[in-house]
């Protein structure tokens, strides 16, 4: 099947302007602005189905409903941030097929009313960035972009803006707040951002592979993205695979799609290295819980899509599949994502500043070779506690494979601890 | 000379971005700016900044800490920054990492004898499927280098050793 998203490996190139609009690029904008309202935008974008990709899942043109239309002037941004471990799906949309994410964008900030959009991209994506500037001028030339587009009384502007290093600007006040020049962190909700987003204005965020699904979508029609997926989530999703396969990468899969076939497709991951099995599958990234596989023929057969992976304890999140195989341990790996999370906490609670401290600390101990049951108890009652308690996911993300590592995999735990 | 008549074309076009009113947005692509010139942010940069923005040197300063890729001192020509994330740890990050240290004789933080290169350690860079791999942080903005082994970073040092500037 042709790729609906990952276009540049059925057609060499699109990341070319002409060769773009040869493929039929950017008809979708202009038919948005000059035949539709805006509001038949947002219907047609509810009636496929599509739900964020940044991690929620939250259904998209629902979203787009929510903006305030009392209130003026109207953001769009695009979260390019892209930083959880194991996520690197939107870099490749931008660097090789640009235009589709740049016209998804351009429909929605129609859709929405606003005449400036923002990329904020994540600092080290700089030449990412300079590359994109190129894209938009290009789109400038072609009048894709700037006053009274295709004759209409519609004005856009896109401009990118870099971040420095910083997983948390990823959560989508904290990115507001980076935007606006200040410390990036989460602001307290409500108000959601649209209604209170960038300078206090109705700001709707979205991922960068929900935009690159747009002009797919208004192009062929709500019923044909239904028509692939399943009925709890629409259409095809990027899974980034990595960790112990033979072929990790960015593949595009129709979400019912399952494990096995990500995981052990030829055309995908190909296997296990060193043909050993699988021991555990972090779907949603650093932030996962950890499911269980230990070989399970009836887990890798699951379907992925939100609904079903959270009948194995997890959620499917970003899609970023890590893999680990039975080589590893469990305890490694706690002791990798804790470290991630005490790096990326940004401070503003307590419960997270303080739990990833503690966490770290004891993870160190148990890590080390000096740590006693008695520690691992410590650590699961801390991941515990901070549960429920911090202002934004990050403190409940760095909670999910220690609680699920030590419940699920308590052997593991043992093994590390003196007797 | 100060800022703004360095750099008054790069800064129009920075401010030209945002709102007159909200132009403190400008902060973090200045301090890029900056950092680019310089190899790490200066107090008198800050001081610029805080000037052009009509905000104070402390809030600049904060924002230099709070982000991990802006830098208040000097360090090697180069930060050379690894990831070990989870990730790219399962596809062999950290045994590059300790024999890249062995190669060159320094530990994690520490700059090489010459000044070209200090070695770092950062979280995921999303390139997880291209481990090991690191990205290249110098006058010239940042750089990755992807599917990477010891024999080609250490020629790669080579060349940074070298270089003027521009990252090759
Ligand atoms: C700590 C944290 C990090 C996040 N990082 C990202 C990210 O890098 N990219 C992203 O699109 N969403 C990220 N999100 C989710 C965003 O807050 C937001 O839900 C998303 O951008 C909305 O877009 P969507 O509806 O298209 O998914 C993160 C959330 C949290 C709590
Ligand atoms: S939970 Fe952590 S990252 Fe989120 S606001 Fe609190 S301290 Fe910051
Ligand atoms: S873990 Fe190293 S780039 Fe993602």
């Amino acid at each position: 099947m042709a790729h609906v998203l990952l276009r540049h490996r059925d057609i060499p190139d699109i990341k070319k302007i002409d060769v773009y609009k040869k493929n039929g690029g950017f008809a979708a904008f202009k038919n948005a602005v000059a035949k539709m309202t805006p509001n038949e935008v947002i219907d047609v974008v509810k009636n496929s189905g599509l739900r964020g990709r940044g991690g929620a899942g939250f259904p998209t043109g629902m979203k787009w409903s929510f903006i305030d239309n009392k209130n003026w002037p109207h953001y769009v941004v695009a979260n390019a941030d892209e930083s959880e471990p194991g996520t690197f799906k939107d870099r490749e949309l931008m660097e090789e097929n640009p235009f589709q994410f740049l016209e998804g964008l351009a429909i929605a900030s129609y859709a929405v009313g606003a005449t400036v959009a923002y990329v904020y991209l994540r600092g080290e994506f700089w030449q990412l960035a300079a590359a994109l500037d190129e894209k938009i001028a290009d789109m400038e030339k072609a009048g894709y972009l700037g006053d009274n587009l295709f004759g209409k009384d519609y004005s856009l502007r896109i401009f990118t803006h870099l971040g420095a290093g910083a997983y948390i600007c990823g959560e989508e006040t904290a990115l507001l707040e980076s935007l606006e020049g200040k410390r990036g962190q989460p602001r307290v909700r409500p108000p959601f951002p649209p209604s209170y987003g960038l300078y206090g204005k109705p700001t709707i965020i979205n991922n960068v592979e929900t935009f690159a699904n747009v002009p797919m979508i208004l192009a062929n029609g709500a019923d044909w993205y239904k028509s692939m997926g399943t009925a709890d989530s629409a259409g095809v999703k990027i899974f980034s695979l990595s960790g112990r396969v033979r072929r990790p990468g960015n593949y595009e899969l129709p979400f019912g799609a399952t494990f096995r076939e990500l995981i052990y497709g030829e055309k995908y991951g190909a296997g296990i290295q060193d043909s050993r099995t699988v021991k555990a599958i972090m779907p949603a990234g650093a932030s996962s819980s950890l499911i269980v596989v230990n070989g399970d023929d009836k887990v890798l057969d699951t379907p992925m899509d939100y609904a079903t992976v959270r009948t194995l304890g997890a959620d499917l999140g970003s899609a970023s599949v890590i893999v680990l195989d039975d080589t590893v341990d469990i305890n490694w790996v706690v002791n990798k994502t804790v470290h991630f999370f005490r790096h990326e906490s940004c401070g503003k609670c307590t419960t997270c500043r303080e739990g990833t401290h503690w966490m770290r600390n004891i993870t160190d101990r148990i890590h080390g070779g000096s740590g006693t049951q008695g520690d691992v108890d410590l650590l699961l009652n801390v991941a515990k506690q901070m549960q429920g308690k911090c202002l934004c996911a990050l403190g409940e993300f760095s909670t999910m494979a220690v609680t699920t590592g030590i419940e699920r995999f308590p052997q593991d735990f043992k093994k590390a601890v003196k007797e | 000379m100060s800022l703004e008549k360095k750099h008054s074309k790069e800064i129009k076009q920075i401010l030209a971005k945002y709102p007159s009113e909200f132009k403190r947005s400008a902060v973090m692509p200045l301090l890029h700016l900056v950092q680019r010139e310089d190899g790490y942010i200066t107090k008198e940069a800050m001081q610029d900044i805080a000037r052009l923005l009509d905000i104070t040197e402390t809030e600049v300063a904060s924002i230099v800490g709070f982000y991990t890729l802006y830098h208040d001192k000097q360090a090697g020509k180069y930060r050379m920054q690894v990831c070990t994330d989870l990730p790219c740890a399962l596809r062999g990050a950290d045994e590059f990492m300790q024999k890249l240290c062995g190669n060159l004789g320094i530990k994690v933080g520490e700059t090489s004898e010459d000044g070209t290169v200090t070695l770092e350690e950062v979280t995921c860079l999303a390139a997880c499927d291209k481990a090991p791999m690191f990205q290249v942080q110098g006058p010239d903005g940042i750089k990755y280098y992807e599917n990477m082994n010891v024999d080609k970073t250490v020629e790669l040092i080579e060349t940074l050793k070298h270089a003027r500037g521009e990252v090759k």
